[in-house]
């Protein structure tokens, strides 16, 4: 059990849960009922999926080739601060472009939003 | 045994990528299929650093970065389309 093996099955499991996550992806945006919530699913679990087969993928070529790749670093970085300004984009354009709400949703802020600000004013 | 999991794993992310291609086709409204699309572009980034370790060369690992940017761009200026009809506005209020 020298350190070659302990870091190829860190890289196994950081590859089985990229996979088990984007799995997880897959079945949020079949099943969930509302732009709203598939966003939810698409812009979290996707995120950390592929942040971890990339942190994998940089692993293995850093015990395997010695090779130290600072693109995969920047990739990694790039992706978790992007994909959620991006969810949080789409979402919001969702909103104001008319899209409605789940049926059984019980509440709905963002509807009241110029009364409340009226409100707050006088 | 590493390859099997990697194999394994490129299934798995193909079989999502399944997935959100119905979601694309089916989708309601357009922000569901932009939301698969945007979700289409980080399994092509999973696809790409997977095939490199199976090819065993870092010769794509720029091509990584590079969709993450595009993917990125694209969806910022398909939700300020859907949000104000536009992408680069003429006339700026101040």
């Amino acid at each position: 059990m020298n350190v070659s093996v302990i870091i190829s099955i860190i890289i196994g499991f950081l590859l089985l849960f990229g996979a088990f996550l984007s799995l997880v992806t897959a079945f949020g945006l079949l099943r969930l009922p509302d732009v709203y919530t598939r966003n939810h699913a698409a812009s979290k679990a996707a995120t950390l999926g592929v942040m971890s087969i990339l942190l994998g993928t940089f692993l293995y070529f850093y015990s395997e080739h010695g090779h130290f790749n600072s693109k995969l670093l920047l990739a990694i970085v790039f992706i978790f601060i992007t994909a959620p300004v991006a969810g949080h984009l789409i979402s919001r354009a969702a909103y104001h472009s008319g899209v409605k709400l789940w049926d059984k949703s019980v509440q709905d802020d963002l509807k009241h939003k110029k009364e409340y600000e009226e409100k707050a004013r006088s | 045994m590493l390859e099997i999991i990697i194999q394994i794993t490129l299934v798995c992310v193909s079989l999502s990528m399944l997935g959100f291609l119905y979601r694309v086709i089916k989708g309601p409204t357009t922000p569901d299929r932009v939301v698969a699309l945007d979700a289409i572009g980080m399994g092509l980034v999973a696809i790409i650093a997977l095939i490199s370790l199976i090819l065993d060369t870092f010769a794509f690992l720029d091509v990584i970065l590079l969709i993450g940017i595009l993917a990125f761009i694209g969806t910022v200026a398909f939700s300020k389309f859907l949000e104000k009809g536009e992408i680069i506005e003429r006339e700026r209020d101040y």
